[in-house]
């Protein structure tokens, strides 16, 4: 369990995190979503007591980050792909990081092998790939079995399998009871790991709220027809929020009508359907508006104000 | 999709001094730059001890009463301090340059133990590597000496205490640069602040009148640590002990900086 309250930082003039209140819950995986300095490695920085807070607080598993006593075993973080020294092997690494808390040599070697990097652990870590390097973030974050894990941007640099091997362990960390706080820039990346979003844009919250709720809400969605006769059915389908283009090779795009609807309109005008499908318009657009939304909003206000 | 299951670990894991000191100790073996600071110092420190006694043995000088031998011996130890003095540098500006600082203050969050741990290991391997190494340049060294009976024992008068010393001398200037490295965060501005801090103030000092140069003189870092390396004492210095205790006073004001620092900075 994360929870932030009017966490506020400032770097000189700039509002890093301006006012954030929210709270990531255990057992599913919360998606930390928003353009690139928008405040999210901040945010995680001030959750590891790595920056301190200008105003309000935060709170981990119910104590700020540096009253725990035993903190590898409370919090694992992925922050920033190279936090490891290049000259030093990946066992090594994880080896330093394990004797802070006492942990055994074995885990080293369980979690090494739980990552897939026993072939070259013990490989200087500055020849690691950005792949191999992210894996070895993640390892160092669960070295010590956290109840809650934290990584920033963990998918930068996988490649397909990557994705799926992180995506796939996220789903199994949140259903053993974790607390799963994962940042992205990219909207597809998390509708497809998270239950949960929270967005942020210069700093500010903007969403605190499920992935599907999002989807529901954001994502217009609209339906693509094929038929014989598309001139003739897009005259029919007409109405004030509904919106339809023909496109080459006989296809429509429909928005605003829901699949009854068209079929029954074409049913109705004896036109025959070759396809008719639900499609989900792109989240990466309704995205990229609520935040383009609120960086207006930020302008306006400072332009209001001065 | 498939699931992919975390092997559980129930040890304990609270953290400790000593346990971050294991950790620390695991940091500094595990790197080749460390590992060649470490054999930088001690070549110094027997490699020139010996070229210069080999130097010397081989031109006699011409009046043995004023010759110091134990200084030949130990002449390598000017040198090694900046090797070691690197080394202490590094140690911390290498987590900062890397980003592995992160890690390390996240599984240690309340810091300090980390450059203490930091400390308390660079101290430890410094006294272990120095002292032998000091050693064997001041036996080695008299040795070749000898041929032309120019050597001494380390029962005369103050040479046992200018070897050892010289071993203490380089680890304290080994602590020197982690606090420097540790206050600036940054490689190049730590090594650049040692070297600064061992040889600008003498350079300053030549441009005010010898009459304030001469009492100041043997309160500066270099001059005041050098006082327990040799076994003559120069007129202007302070007692070895004294001098050297100086020294460490500085030393401890620059890590009690880095300190209050690194508790108060963001990581």
């Amino acid at each position: 369990m994360i929870e932030a309250r009017s966490l506020t930082k400032r770097y000189g003039d700039k509002l890093a995190v301006d006012g954030l209140t929210f709270t990531v819950r255990p057992g599913m995986v919360t998606g930390f979503l928003g353009p690139n300095g928008a405040g999210k490695s901040t945010t995680m920085r001030m959750i590891l007591g790595l920056d301190a807070p200008t105003s309000g607080a935060v709170l981990v598993n119910g104590k700020p980050y540096r009253a725990h006593a035993a903190p590898l075993r409370e919090v694992g973080a992925l922050l920033e792909a190279r936090s490891v020294h290049p000259g030093r092997s990946a066992y090594q690494h994880l080896l330093a990081l394990a004797r802070t808390s006492g942990i055994r040599r074995s885990r080293v070697d369980e979690i090494i092998e739980a990552v897939g990097l026993s072939g070259v652990a013990r490989r200087r870590a500055g020849r690691f790939s950005l792949g191999m390097g992210q894996r070895l973030g993640i390892a160092t974050a669960l070295l010590g079995d956290p109840r809650t894990v934290i990584l920033d941007e963990p998918l930068n640099g996988l490649d397909t399998e990557g994705i799926r091997w992180v995506r796939a362990l996220l789903q199994s960390l949140a259903a053993e009871g974790r607390t799963v706080f994962v940042s992205s820039h990219l909207m597809n990346e998390m509708a497809l790991t998270a239950q949960h979003l929270i967005v942020i844009g210069k700093g500010r919250l903007i969403a605190d709220t499920g992935v599907a709720e999002f989807v529901r809400s954001r994502g217009r969605s609209v339906v693509r027809v094929r038929t014989t006769h598309p001139d003739a059915l897009a005259a029919r389908l007409s109405g004030p929020d509904v919106a339809v283009t023909v496109d080459r090779g006989a296809a429509l795009t429909v928005s605003g009508l829901t699949t009854d609807q068209i079929g029954t309109a074409a049913g109705a005008a004896g036109i025959t359907l070759l396809e008719l499908t639900a499609q989900q318009a792109s989240l990466e657009e309704a995205f990229i508006d609520l935040t383009r939304d609120a960086v207006e909003y930020r302008a306006n206000t400072v332009g209001a104000s001065s | 999709m498939t699931t992919i299951t975390l092997p559980a670990y129930g040890g304990e894991q609270h953290v400790s001094q000593l346990r971050v000191i294991r950790s620390e100790w695991t940091k500094l073996r595990s790197l080749p730059s460390t590992i060649w600071c470490l054999l930088a110092t001690a070549v110094l420190v027997i490699g020139v001890g010996l070229a210069y006694a080999g130097l010397r043995a081989a031109r006699p000088p011409a009046d043995p009463s004023t010759f110091d031998s134990a200084a030949i011996s130990l002449a390598g130890v000017q040198l090694a301090q900046f090797a070691i003095g690197v080394l202490g540098v590094l140690f911390i500006t290498g987590e900062y340059a890397t980003g592995s600082i992160r890690v390390s203050l996240a599984a240690v969050p309340g810091r300090l133990q980390m450059l203490w741990g930091k400390a308390v290991v660079l101290g430890a391997t410094a006294v272990a590597l120095c002292v032998p190494a000091v050693l064997a340049s001041f036996v080695a060294g008299q040795s070749i000496l000898s041929a032309q009976h120019l050597d001494t024992g380390l029962g005369a008068p103050g040479v046992v205490r200018a070897v050892l010393g010289s071993a203490l001398l380089l680890t304290a200037v080994g602590l020197l640069g982690l606090g420097l490295g540790a206050l600036l965060r940054n490689t190049a501005g730590g090594i650049s602040a040692l070297f600064g801090l061992l040889f600008a103030p003498q350079l300053v000092l030549g441009l005010v009148p010898e009459s304030v140069s001469d009492s100041a003189y043997r309160y500066l870092p270099a001059p005041a640590g050098a006082a327990v390396s040799s076994v003559h004492q120069d007129p202007l210095a302070l007692g070895p002990w004294t001098g050297f205790g100086l020294f460490c006073l500085y030393t401890a004001v620059v890590l009690g900086l880095a300190a209050w620092q690194l508790r108060r900075r963001d990581a």
